[in-house]
C-alpha cells in the first residue's frame, strides 16, 4: 500500500514532482560540478607546486634569516683606487637562515616523517669590477649619485657577471633525494651517487646548460673550484629549477662564508598525507623558529590564472552551489507543505480510518525523499556533465608562486632577496665596500608553469551528493509530516466542510 | 454501546466562544439506528466527532464500550477508530489516487493486515456494495453513488461494531439517496451495526429508530415516526 500510495501521487503530482527534482538536482548537479572543479584546481596546485618543491616532499623547514647577515659575506675589501677586482664566490640565499645538520637528525627522527633531506640553496657571482680614482675623504662628485668632500677621477666599471642558482644536495640517504632535483627528468649522464658526496660533480639544468653550453664531461667553475658536469636534467618547471646541483657537502665547504655543517633548507617527507598537519607542528616544537611550510601553505601562494579558477571555483562555485541548493531545499520544501495543505481533508480521512500519525508522516516523507533520490540521480548526471564541460573548456591554467622571501618554496628560495643595489654605506674614504647591500638580480621573475585543469568526480562527491539529495528530501519530508501530523482528524475533515 | 454523560464542546471562535455541544447526555445501545437532525451549525457534526472519537469535549464522559474516549490517549483512540468505528462523509473522502480497491484495502492497513488478505477482503466488501466491476477504477471513475458505495465498503470492510455517518446522502440526488439508505439499512439489518446517521433529511430520519434533535448544543431524543425496524 505505502509504494502504490507513493507512486500514484507521486504520478498525480507529476508537475511539482518534476519540479522539485529538477531544483534539488540543479543545486546537486552544481555541487558535483563546483567540487569536481575543486577537486580539479586542487590537483593542479599539486601539480604546480610539486614542480616547484620536489616528487614526495611534504613540508620544507627554513630559517628566517637573521638581522645584519646581508653583505657580500660580511667581509670588508681593501683595494688601491683603479684595481681590477674579481669575485667569482658562492654565497648563501640571503632570504634564508642556516640550520644546522642536526635539525635534519632531530626531524628525521620525528613521527610521521618518512624522509628527511637538507639542502644549500647558493648563487654563484662570478664578476669583474674596477674601482675608480677618488679623492681622500670619498664621496661622490657633484652631479654624482652622491654629494661628499671626495671626488672621482677617472672611469671606473661595474661588470654584473654571471649569476647562476647553485643547490647542494643531500647524498648521505643516497638514492633519490628529496628537493627540487627529484623532479627532473635526466636528459643525458647520470645523476648524483651516494659516492658523489665529496667530489667535485655537478648536474646543471638543460636549460642553463644549453645557455653556457655545458654538456656531459664539461667544466663550470663555481666559487674557483671546478665541477665536472655528469648530469643534465631537465625540470617540468624550468623556471622553478637550479641552475646548477652540486653535492651538499661541497657547498657547504665553498659557500662564503662557510656553511660547514650547516643547510638552509630541509626537505621532509610525511609517512602520510594525513600526517602532514602534525609533522609541521611536530618539527615547529622541535626546532623552534623554524617555518615550517606545507603544500597547503603553499596553495596560498599561487598566482595566476589557477589562482584565479580556484578562487572562482572556492569563492563564487561554491556560494552559487550553496545558493542553489538552499533555493532547491526551500522550493521542495514550501511545495511539499503546499501538497499536505492541499491534502488535509485526505489526511484527515486517513486519520479517521485509523491511520496512526507516523503512518501519515511516513507517507509524505516517503514521497519527499523518492523526489530528493530521483533529484539526486539526475543531478549526479548533471554533475557528470558539467565536469566534463569544464574539463574540455577549460583553457590551460598558468600558475606562479609568489616571491616570498623566507619562503620554503625552493623557487623562492633560490631568488635574491629584493632590495638589491648598494644601500646604506656607499663608498667611505679610503674605499672598501661595507659589508652590507647585495641583491644583485633584483626581484627575479616568480617561477611559472602551465597546467590543464580537469574535474574528477569522485565516489566522495558522490556520496556527498545522493547525502544531499536525501538530506533535501528529508527537510521536506520532516517539514510537510510535520504539518500533517498536526492535523487532528476533526480539524481536517472541518476545514473543507 | 455509548454512554454520553455531560458532554460540553465550547470553541474558541476569534475573540469569544461557541458552545457546540452543550452537556449532552446520551445513551445508544448496540444494534440501533439513530438518526440525529437538527440545524446547521447546531452541533450534530460535533456530536458525531465526538462518538467517532474525532475529537475530545472540553468537559463530560464519552463511554464507548466501558472506556472513556475522552480520558485515552490518542494512540489509544486511533485505535479504537482502527478497529471498532466506521465513517461515510457526506462528500466520500476517498483517495483521489487510490483505486476504489485500494480506497477500501486503506482501512484495513492500520490493522497489520497481509496484503493478500486485505485485497480479498476489500474484494469481498465491494462486492457487499454492488461494486464488485469497478473495483479498479479511480474515484474520479465513478459516480457520486459508487463513490458513497465504495465509502461505505471501506467503513464495513474492518467490520465494524459501530457506523457513523455524516450526511451520507447529501450530496446525492433523490435515487441515489433512496439506493444508498436503502443498503445502509440492509447492511444495519444483516450485520447487527449501530448506525448513528446525521441527516437533514426527514425522510431518511423516519426510517430510523430514534431521532435526536440538536439545537443550540442541545440534544433532545424522540421515537422516530415510522421504526425501520419493524
Amino acid at each position: 500500500m505505502f509504494f502504490t500510495y507513493l507512486r500514484r501521487e507521486l504520478r498525480r503530482r507529476m508537475r511539482q514532482a518534476v519540479f522539485i527534482a529538477l531544483g534539488l538536482a540543479l543545486g546537486i548537479g552544481l555541487v558535483i560540478t563546483v567540487n569536481a572543479a575543486s577537486s580539479g584546481v586542487k590537483a593542479a596546485q599539486g601539480t604546480v607546486l610539486q614542480n616547484l618543491y620536489g616528487v614526495g616532499t611534504s613540508a620544507t623547514v627554513t630559517m628566517p634569516p637573521s638581522a645584519g647577515s646581508f653583505g657580500l659575506g660580511g667581509r670588508n675589501f681593501t683595494f688601491k683606487p683603479g684595481a681590477t677586482i674579481k669575485i667569482d664566490q658562492l654565497t648563501a640565499t640571503r632570504s634564508l637562515g642556516s640550520l644546522s645538520d642536526s635539525a635534519v637528525t632531530t626531524i628525521s627522527k620525528l613521527n610521521g616523517v618518512a624522509a628527511t633531506g637538507g639542502a644549500l640553496t647558493a648563487v654563484n657571482v662570478d664578476t669583474t669590477f674596477k674601482i675608480p680614482n677618488f679623492s681622500a675623504g670619498g664621496g661622490f662628485p657633484s652631479g654624482g649619485t652622491r654629494s661628499g668632500d671626495g671626488q672621482f677621477r677617472g672611469p671606473g666599471s661595474f661588470n654584473a657577471g654571471n649569476q647562476v642558482t647553485v643547490n647542494g644536495v643531500d647524498l648521505s640517504a643516497g638514492g633519490q633525494p628529496l628537493g627540487p632535483l627529484s623532479n627532473g627528468t635526466l636528459s643525458s649522464g647520470r645523476t648524483f651517487k651516494a659516492s658523489d658526496a665529496s667530489s667535485d660533480v655537478a648536474v646543471v639544468d638543460a636549460s642553463y646548460a644549453k645557455s653556457a653550453n655545458l654538456k656531459v664531461g664539461s667544466d663550470v667553475t663555481i666559487a674557483n673550484t671546478k665541477f665536472r658536469v655528469v648530469g643534465v636534467v631537465t625540470d617540468p618547471a624550468a623556471d622553478s629549477s637550479a641552475d646548477i646541483y652540486i653535492p651538499l657537502a661541497r657547498a657547504q665547504v665553498l659557500a662564503s662564508p662557510a656553511m660547514k655543517g650547516k643547510v638552509n633548507t630541509i626537505y621532509v617527507a610525511a609517512a602520510s598525507s594525513a600526517d602532514i598537519a602534525t609533522v609541521q607542528k611536530e618539527i615547529e616544537k622541535a626546532v623552534p623558529g623554524a617555518t615550517v611550510t606545507t603544500s597547503a601553505d603553499l596553495a596560498s601562494e599561487v598566482t595566476g590564472s589557477l589562482a584565479s579558477a580556484s578562487s572562482l571555483a572556492n569563492n563564487l562555485g561554491k556560494w552559487l552551489a550553496i545558493a542553489v541548493l538552499v533555493a532547491a531545499f526551500l522550493l521542495a520544501s514550501l511545495l511539499t507543505l503546499a501538497a499536505v495543505s492541499r491534502r488535509v481533508r485526505e489526511f484527515g480521512t486517513l486519520k479517521a480510518l485509523g491511520w496512526r500519525s507516523r503512518r501519515v508522516i511516513g507517507q509524505v516523507m516517503g514521497e519527499s525523499i523518492t523526489m530528493g533520490i530521483i533529484g539526486g540521480l539526475v543531478g549526479i548526471g548533471l554533475g557528470f556533465a558539467g565536469s566534463k564541460i569544464v574539463t574540455k573548456v577549460a583553457p590551460p591554467l598558468s600558475a606562479s608562486v609568489g616571491q616570498t622571501t623566507g619562503s620554503a618554496t625552493p623557487g623562492g628560495a633560490r631568488t635574491f632577496p629584493g632590495g638589491g643595489g648598494f644601500p646604506g654605506g656607499g663608498f667611505p674614504g679610503g674605499g672598501g665596500f661595507p659589508g652590507r647591500g647585495a641583491g644583485f638580480r633584483a626581484a627575479s621573475a616568480a617561477p611559472s608553469t602551465t597546467v590543464h585543469l580537469t574535474a574528477p568526480v569522485t565516489a566522495n562527491i558522490i556520496i556527498l551528493a545522493v547525502a544531499l539529495a536525501v538530506a533535501g528530501g528529508l527537510i521536506a519530508g520532516i517539514l510537510g509530516g510535520w504539518r500533517a501530523a498536526r492535523l487532528r482528524p476533526a480539524a481536517a475533515l472541518a476545514r473543507v466542510e | 454501546m455509548y454512554k454520553l454523560t455531560s458532554v460540553t464542546k465550547v470553541y474558541q471562535k476569534g475573540r469569544g466562544t461557541v458552545r457546540a455541544l452543550d452537556g449532552v447526555d446520551l445513551v445508544i445501545s448496540g444494534g440501533e439506528w439513530l438518526a440525529i437532525q437538527g440545524p446547521t451549525g447546531h452541533g450534530k457534526t460535533t456530536l458525531l466527532q465526538m462518538l467517532g472519537g474525532l475529537d475530545r469535549p472540553t468537559s463530560g464522559v464519552v463511554d464507548f464500550d466501558g472506556q472513556d474516549l475522552a480520558q485515552m490517549r490518542e494512540s489509544q483512540v486511533t485505535r479504537v477508530r482502527a478497529t471498532s468505528i466506521g465513517f461515510i462523509f457526506q462528500t466520500f473522502n476517498l483517495v483521489p489516487t487510490l483505486s476504489a480497491q485500494e480506497n477500501v484495502e486503506a482501512a484495513l492497513v492500520p490493522l497489520g493486515i497481509g496484503a493478500a488478505e486485505r485485497h480479498a477482503r476489500a474484494s469481498r466488501s465491494l462486492e457487499d456494495v454492488g461494486l464488485g466491476d469497478r473495483a479498479r477504477h479511480l474515484p474520479s471513475e465513478l459516480s457520486g453513488g459508487q463513490q458513497q458505495r465504495v465509502a461505505i465498503a471501506r467503513a464495513l470492510v474492518k467490520e465494524p461494531k459501530v457506523l457513523l455517518a455524516d450526511e451520507p446522502t447529501g450530496n446525492l440526488d433523490e435515487g441515489t439517496r433512496d439506493e444508498i439508505i436503502g443498503l445502509l439499512e440492509s447492511l444495519w439489518r444483516e450485520r447487527g451495526l449501530t448506525l448513528i446517521l446525521v441527516t437533514h433529511d426527514s425522510s431518511v430520519a423516519r426510517r430510523t429508530q430514534r431521532v435526536g434533535i440538536m439545537r443550540n448544543g442541545k440534544l433532545k431524543i424522540r421515537q422516530a415516526t415510522r421504526d425501520a425496524a419493524t
